[in-house]
């Protein structure tokens, strides 16, 4: 029996494209709410961390009237990226990237606050701006928490199920990722492609925690 | 250059302010001497622009870094100070000669680093990652680094004093060559009053951010306590019953 590749690569191609974004994002972001002391920090350390305790749910329904044509930052988007931004695939990848922010900027933050003041303020007296600071002496040193970062974002995303549902409704070949076309196979009684699916992910899961941890064995020692 | 500095600083005790005003000569090399937390060091981090005075003026060769009156307030990036730490502030993802090209300006040759690199010694060593280094040797590179930015001064934060007594004589030697070859103008903090003797041609000695006496090594040790330890280091504890 066959069955349909196309929902894990799907997954693979979500999980991807929202590390990758998550890196480009999570980075910056880390970084200021690492060092920054004004007041709302508190408040912003809180608004990355929402998705660890909203139900995917709730987040993903927000997301969606976020997006929607009928509003004003949903029309804008589609302006911009020429294209429909809900039940599509960029508009997965934004509701990815919004779901496992945390995932992404908690370990890199503990990383940049851990990493000792005197090695930045060292960087400093040798003429480097905050800039080349971050990225030749803090983010080489702090390997271990973005590799964190990195892996628990990916299999977080992989392992998406509600927000991806809400935003993407499950089409096939578009929006159908592997944990929904699990949850179709089951409601269809199709217990051996839920398996097939399932058992894949399970492995690739696996694979993924045991590289790991296996990396960072390797650079967790740097500082 | 001119230090006016003038900030309440918190100690164990309590806060106590720190307030001093002095002038150090071009090529000069003075010591801050004190017991830990009398504000040494926040002096020379004032100085770097790490840390903000509450009042003060910081003047360096007719350039000014820092005024309060006129609401100047350079960043580290654009002082002139060569800081060395008491840890050594190695970056461990970087070699020996990679640290070093780190304070090389943009489009600056790579060969000073050679030249550096030979100064202090540590030919051979280049590739070696910091974790690999002694405590003497990785001072050598902070010191190199230091110098390799071209600074108007030099401020040195206890450099010394995390590394055994026959390594620290033998990088006082070597930390008074550099001075006397390159003519750089040098803080040292320290709380090593041999240290001071040996390197520096005027000392202020601190008290809870306060000068309570400068001058010449000698004369700022003559009639202080520490006159007793010297002669009882000079002369065997013996002498110091009938000092």
């Amino acid at each position: 029996m066959t069955y349909d590749p196309a929902p894990l690569w799907l997954s693979l191609k979500l999980a991807t494209v929202t590390t990758i974004m998550l890196v480009l994002v999570g980075i910056p972001l880390a970084y200021v709410l690492a060092f920054s002391r004004g007041r709302a920090k508190p408040f912003w350390e809180a608004l990355v961390s929402m998705p660890l305790v909203l139900p995917p749910t709730v987040l993903g329904f927000y997301i969606l009237l976020l997006l929607s044509p009928k509003y004003a930052f949903g029309a804008f988007l589609e302006r911009v990226l020429d294209t429909r931004v809900v039940f599509s695939f960029p508009g997965l990848v934004i509701g990815s990237v919004i779901f496992s922010l945390p995932f992404m900027v908690n370990p890199v933050k503990a990383g940049f606050q851990n990493f000792p003041h005197a090695l930045i303020e060292a960087a400093y007296t040798l003429g480097k701006s905050r800039r080349q600071t971050l990225v030749s002496v803090i983010i080489p040193n702090t390997k271990a928490s973005l590799l964190t970062g990195i892996v628990m974002s990916f299999a977080h995303t992989m392992g998406e199920f509600g927000v991806v549902l809400m935003i993407g409704g499950g089409i096939p070949h578009q929006t159908r990722v592997a944990s929904i076309a699990i949850y179709n196979e089951v409601e269809a009684m199709n217990y051996s492609a839920a398996n097939f699916y399932s058992v894949i992910l399970v492995v690739f899961s696996l694979a993924a925690l045991v590289l790991f941890h296996v990396l960072y064995r390797r650079h967790g020692e740097v500082v | 250059m001119r230090i006016f500095l003038k900030k309440t600083l918190m100690a164990p005790e309590g806060p106590f302010d720190l307030n001093i005003d002095v002038e150090v000569g071009d090529g000069e090399c003075v010591s801050l001497f004190g017991r830990s937390g009398c504000g040494k060091t926040s002096i020379l981090r004032m100085i770097a622009g790490l840390q903000a005075p509450q009042e003060g003026l910081v003047k360096v060769d007719g350039e000014v870094w820092f005024d309060s009156s006129a609401g100047i307030d350079l960043p580290p990036q654009k002082r002139a100070a060569g800081f060395v730490f008491q840890e050594y502030s190695l970056f461990p993802n970087m070699t020996v000669e990679e640290n070093l090209k780190f304070a090389l300006r943009r489009g600056e040759e790579a060969a000073r680093v050679q030249e550096y690199l030979g100064l202090v010694g540590l030919k051979g060593l280049e590739r070696r990652y910091p974790s690999k280094l002694s405590g003497g040797q990785k001072q050598r590179v902070a010191l190199a680094r230091a110098l390799l930015r071209h600074p108007k001064v030099l401020l040195l934060d206890e450099p010394l004093s995390a590394l055994d007594v026959q390594t620290r004589w033998r990088l006082q030697d070597e930390v008074l060559r550099l001075y006397e070859k390159t003519g750089i103008t040098m803080i040292l903090v320290s709380h090593d009053p041999f240290e001071v003797m040996k390197l520096s041609g005027r000392v202020f000695m601190l008290e809870a951010g306060r000068i309570v006496k400068s001058g010449g090594p000698q004369d700022v040790f003559c009639g202080s306590e520490w006159e007793v330890f010297f002669h009882s280091v000079k002369n065997g504890p013996r002498a110091v019953r009938g000092f």
